[in-house]
């Protein structure tokens, strides 16, 4: 019965199915059963059809035919249906397998819905009607039982699977909004909001990892506060502990919580359920790190995979005609926008492909670049020193104490940082004018040049906490040798008996702290990410919502047309956003383990910032924003966003690792204070809680005659592993040329007939 | 296996699923838009055909400049007139959705840009479709001779057997390796 698996099936009228039904029911072994079971679907299928008359000559010949050769089957196969030997039995179930392949397969079809409908109720009704027939052999009991049952468990996981899909379409986020802002911006303004809910997702997963593996065990076993100094708020804060400008700035009462590092307490088990505090800590951190790199790094290989072979010139006039238009534009002004930008696209090609660029002037050019490279090395070279004398000038002033200076003083760094972020971009979006590329490269100039802006500006960020650091330490060690004097004076005061001296209770607010140079990171950090989250906010009203309001309301007692002149209503910056939003991830937050190592409550806060600038930007590109002139291609950069995202990944981890490696931690604050170094809790881990020989394995495994080997090994993997991709691509090539030449050859002497 | 009158019965409902890209939620969806078309004697009957003209309201299809092609290759009316039943609306949107393979879109696509039927895409199906990228102002439209040139460069591409027009398989060869396609040939609800 193989003719149901061609292309010719033609539509019958159901008048002519049911004709068959009843013969096949006739010829068979009329089952009372089966023909209940026929009716009920002929009733279905004529209260659906009704008054639909198509036949055909030919169908009608076809049926016969087809009913002839299903007759003769069923006559042969009827002959002996018990005495069937078990290969012809694996060949039978295979055919009802291959039935249930094509149902799954149908949906792929490019065929019309009643040709589907029609064919799904054929290969139903066969693969039943061959279950049927064989029941009988198919085993003695047993065997069927078994059958049937796996039959019906398919059909429930299918069920299932169709309905957990659902459910997940259903629980996907904004979904509507994301819907709204395609249909009147296109994909490429959407893609930036994908990425939004992208990041919101990752976040979340690193939110519930630090907030179930770390504050909630701290906050619910952990000693409470103020039992020990370092849960306490020393004395000489406790008056202004609970100001709002102090926990603004994330002082006080917020400082001495289970949101930064120094509240962690490193005894080794806490609570009746022995839970290792320290070393969840320290795995959770290296966790979220792991986590990122891993899922930026699949997302990039199934972007690599889906985009196909890079091939991106040889089709350039084909994909133009056959994929520029966004089917999702539903608001006549976007299309109209897009129908000029297919123009110009389509004139430009056409010009590049017609002449050769000639630059008239080869030498005025190149110089212009040169010019224009200078002034952006000379904004950078300026930009980082600035960041490096304001954090020097905030260091004076803690020094002197903060209560001193004004706000802008104590803010100064974190608003010179996102003054700059803002300011810059737009300064060298004017000097790439001099320097007239192609509008793809100029993009592509400018994203290259913003990266190189935010990452010396976190590298100048990190080298003066680093300088902070340093202060800090020096602090600790004299406050250490403090500390000796002023025990050594509290036991002058009692009654000195040498070893039986009563235990002098003292406040835990009053014992002299040293300055926890990690809780102090972690609270740069967080000053930092809320100033650039405000002034985002900050520019966005004022750029954007504002304009617009400008320009509408004043446009009726203005000399020039505000809307269609300057400075006209703002586009919405695509590239720009993505890289901010990329910037804040890898710089501030989670991806820089430096962030959410000392300050686990920077992804709690990160979710924050996201969920709120979700609706917000929404709302500000709904109102605010106009379709943009030039749309550009989405996917051509998409994992040019991925790369630069791992790449900060990658960037942003080196300090956090100097940092853990080398410094050593404070003494008396976070779950790793006495320890020489911070990894140390594995060391620790390893002797204490696993057996002997465990540990016996790991000391071999980590010894550095075998590790590099193992290192020169996953090189030589790389090398070997890149050199057949490189061939593959060269097979690929070859071969198109082949069949270009083949056919052209093939198709000639057709053509000239 | 038409629809009845508001209500999607439940096995019915499970067949679509089984026979279309789309979920349930986007299948009673789709039901929900498609009797807002209908007028008030139509909703009692069963399986109604809309004319094309109640379908081009839709706003997904209102802004689209092949909206007129994507009723007439879905429709199986007799009078190909581009009328849509119920079950032509759901293949429309399960070729369109996201789901929906990369054979199949290119498939409908080819069909969609046929616009003499005849099954390869030759200079004035080519033509027409550049119209319709265009716009309809006559400032955006090419003149004949870069019309001339881009025709030219595109059957240089794509036409492997030198034929001069382009037939389903190198349509689909083209298709397959651009990164864009699946993505802007979607339609939702």
């Amino acid at each position: 019965t193989t003719f149901l698996l061609g292309e010719e099936i033609e539509v019958s009228t159901f008048q002519e199915e049911r004709e068959r039904e009843r013969h096949r029911a006739k010829r068979s072994d009329s089952d009372r059963e089966r023909r209940k079971r026929g009716n009920g679907r002929r009733k279905r299928a004529s209260r659906a059809e009704e008054g639909k008359g198509e036949s055909q000559a030919r169908h009608d010949r076809r049926e016969k035919g087809r009913r002839k050769r299903t007759r003769q089957d069923n006559e042969e196969v009827e002959v002996r249906p018990e005495s069937l030997s078990s290969e012809e039995l694996e060949k039978l179930k295979e055919a009802v397998d291959e039935r249930k392949k094509l149902i799954q397969v149908l949906r792929g079809k490019p065929w019309p819905m009643k040709k589907k409908c029609v064919t799904l109720w054929i290969l139903k009704k066969e693969s039943q009607e061959f279950v049927e027939k064989y029941e009988g052999a198919l085993g003695k009991g047993k065997g069927r039982k078994l059958y049937a049952y796996k039959v019906m468990m398919t059909k429930k996981w299918m069920k299932f699977q169709r309905d957990f899909e659902n459910f997940k379409t259903a629980c996907i986020p904004w979904e509507m909004k994301i819907k709204e802002i395609e249909s009147h911006f296109g994909s490429s303004v959407a893609s930036y909001f994908i990425f939004l809910r992208w990041m919101y997702g990752i976040n979340m997963i690193l939110f519930c990892l630090t907030f179930g593996l770390v504050m909630v065990p701290e906050a619910l076993m952990g000693r409470p506060y103020g039992t020990i100094p370092r849960k306490t708020v020393p004395r000489a804060e406790a008056t202004s502990a609970m100001d709002f400008a102090v926990l603004w700035d994330f002082g006080g009462y917020a400082q001495y919580s289970v949101l930064f590092y120094g509240y962690y307490n490193n005894q080794r088990a806490i609570g009746w359920l022995k839970f290792r505090m320290p070393l969840s800590y320290f795995l959770v951190g290296v966790g979220t790190v792991a986590y990122s790199y891993m899922v930026v790094i699949r997302t990039m290989a199934r972007n690599a995979n889906e985009s196909g072979v890079g091939d991106d010139n040889s089709f350039n006039f084909n994909w133009k005609m056959f994929t520029s238009w966004d089917y999702l534009i539903g608001n006549p002004e976007t299309a109209d926008n897009k129908f000029a930008s297919i123009t110009t696209s389509f004139k430009e090609a056409i010009l590049e492909e017609q002449e050769s660029r000639k630059d008239d002037n080869i030498h005025l050019t190149r110089f212009l670049r040169v010019l224009a490279n200078f002034l952006v090395l000379c904004c950078l070279a300026g930009s980082g020193y600035l960041i490096y004398f304001v954090v020097r000038r905030s260091q004076k002033f803690a020094l002197d104490g903060l209560e001193n200076h004004s706000w802008w003083e104590r803010n100064e760094v974190n608003m010179v940082m996102s003054l700059l972020g803002m300011f810059c971009p737009m300064l060298f979006d004017v000097i790439s004018a001099l320097e007239n590329y192609h509008p793809r490269v100029a993009l592509q100039w400018q994203l290259g040049r913003i990266f190189a802006l935010f990452l010396g500006n976190l590298y100048t960020f990190i080298i003066a906490l680093m300088d902070e650091i340093n202060l800090k330490r020096e602090e600790e060690k004299i406050i250490k040798f403090n500390i000796t004097t002023w025990e050594a004076s509290l036991y002058n005061g009692t009654v000195s008996e040498n070893s039986t001296a009563p235990p002098v209770t003292i406040q835990p607010a009053d014992v002299p702290r040293g300055p926890c140079w990690e809780t102090m990171v972690g609270q740069e950090f967080v000053r930092l990410i809320i100033s650039d989250t405000m002034t985002t906010y900050i520019t966005l009203l004022i750029g954007d919502f504002l304009r617009a309001v400008l320009v509408r309301f004043l446009n009726y007692c203005w000399c020039w047309d505000l809307e269609a002149g300057f400075p006209s209503y703002s586009e919405f910056d695509v590239s720009g956003n993505v890289l901010g939003l990329i910037f804040n991830q890898g710089m501030i937050c989670t991806f820089s383990q430096m962030g959410a190592f000392y300050a686990p409550c920077l992804p709690a806060l990160n979710i924050l910032r996201l969920h709120v600038s979700m609706y917000l930007q929404c709302w500000a590109v709904m109102c605010c924003n106009v379709p943009q002139e030039r749309v550009f291609k989405a996917s051509g950069s998409n994992n040019f966003y991925m790369a630069m995202l791992l790449v900060i990944l990658f960037l942003s981890t080196l300090p956090a690792i100097y940092t853990i490696v080398t410094i050593p931690p404070s003494f008396d604050c976070g779950p790793f204070s006495g320890k020489q170094h911070m990894f140390d809790v594995i060391q620790e881990t390893l002797e204490l809680d696993f057996p002997a020989w465990f540990g016996k394995v790991f000391s071999y495994a980590s010894n550095p005659g075998l590790v590099l080997p193992f290192i020169l090994l996953m090189v030589l993997a790389i090398y070997y592993l890149q050199s057949t991709s490189k061939s593959y691509k060269e097979a690929n090539v070859e071969l198109k040329k082949k069949l270009q030449t083949v056919t052209q050859i093939s198709f000639s002497p057709l053509a000239l007939m | 296996m038409g629809t009845t009158a508001s209500q999607l019965g439940k096995d019915l409902l499970s067949e679509y699923q089984e026979l279309t890209f789309l979920t349930k939620q986007e299948i009673l969806l789709a039901h929900k838009r498609f009797t807002e078309l209908l007028t008030k004697d139509e909703k009692d009957l069963p399986n109604t055909r809309v004319p094309v003209e109640r379908i081009l309201t839709l706003p997904e299809l209102k802004s689209n400049p092949f909206r007129k092609r994507i009723c007439h290759v879905f429709s199986t009316s007799e009078y190909k007139d581009g009328s849509l039943t119920f079950e032509d609306f759901l293949d429309l949107l399960s070729a369109f959705s996201d789901s929906a393979t990369m054979e199949i879109k290119s498939h409908y696509a080819f069909r969609i840009f046929d616009f003499d039927d005849d099954g390869t895409l030759d200079c004035g199906d080519l033509e027409k479709l550049v119209n319709c990228l265009t716009g309809e102002t006559d400032d955006t439209r090419l003149t004949t001779e870069e019309m001339r040139q881009l025709i030219s460069n595109i059957l240089e591409e794509s036409d492997i057997d030198k034929d001069g027009t382009v037939n389903l398989s190198e349509f689909q060869h083209v298709i397959s390796r651009s990164p864009d396609f699946v993505s802007s040939f979607k339609i939702v609800l």
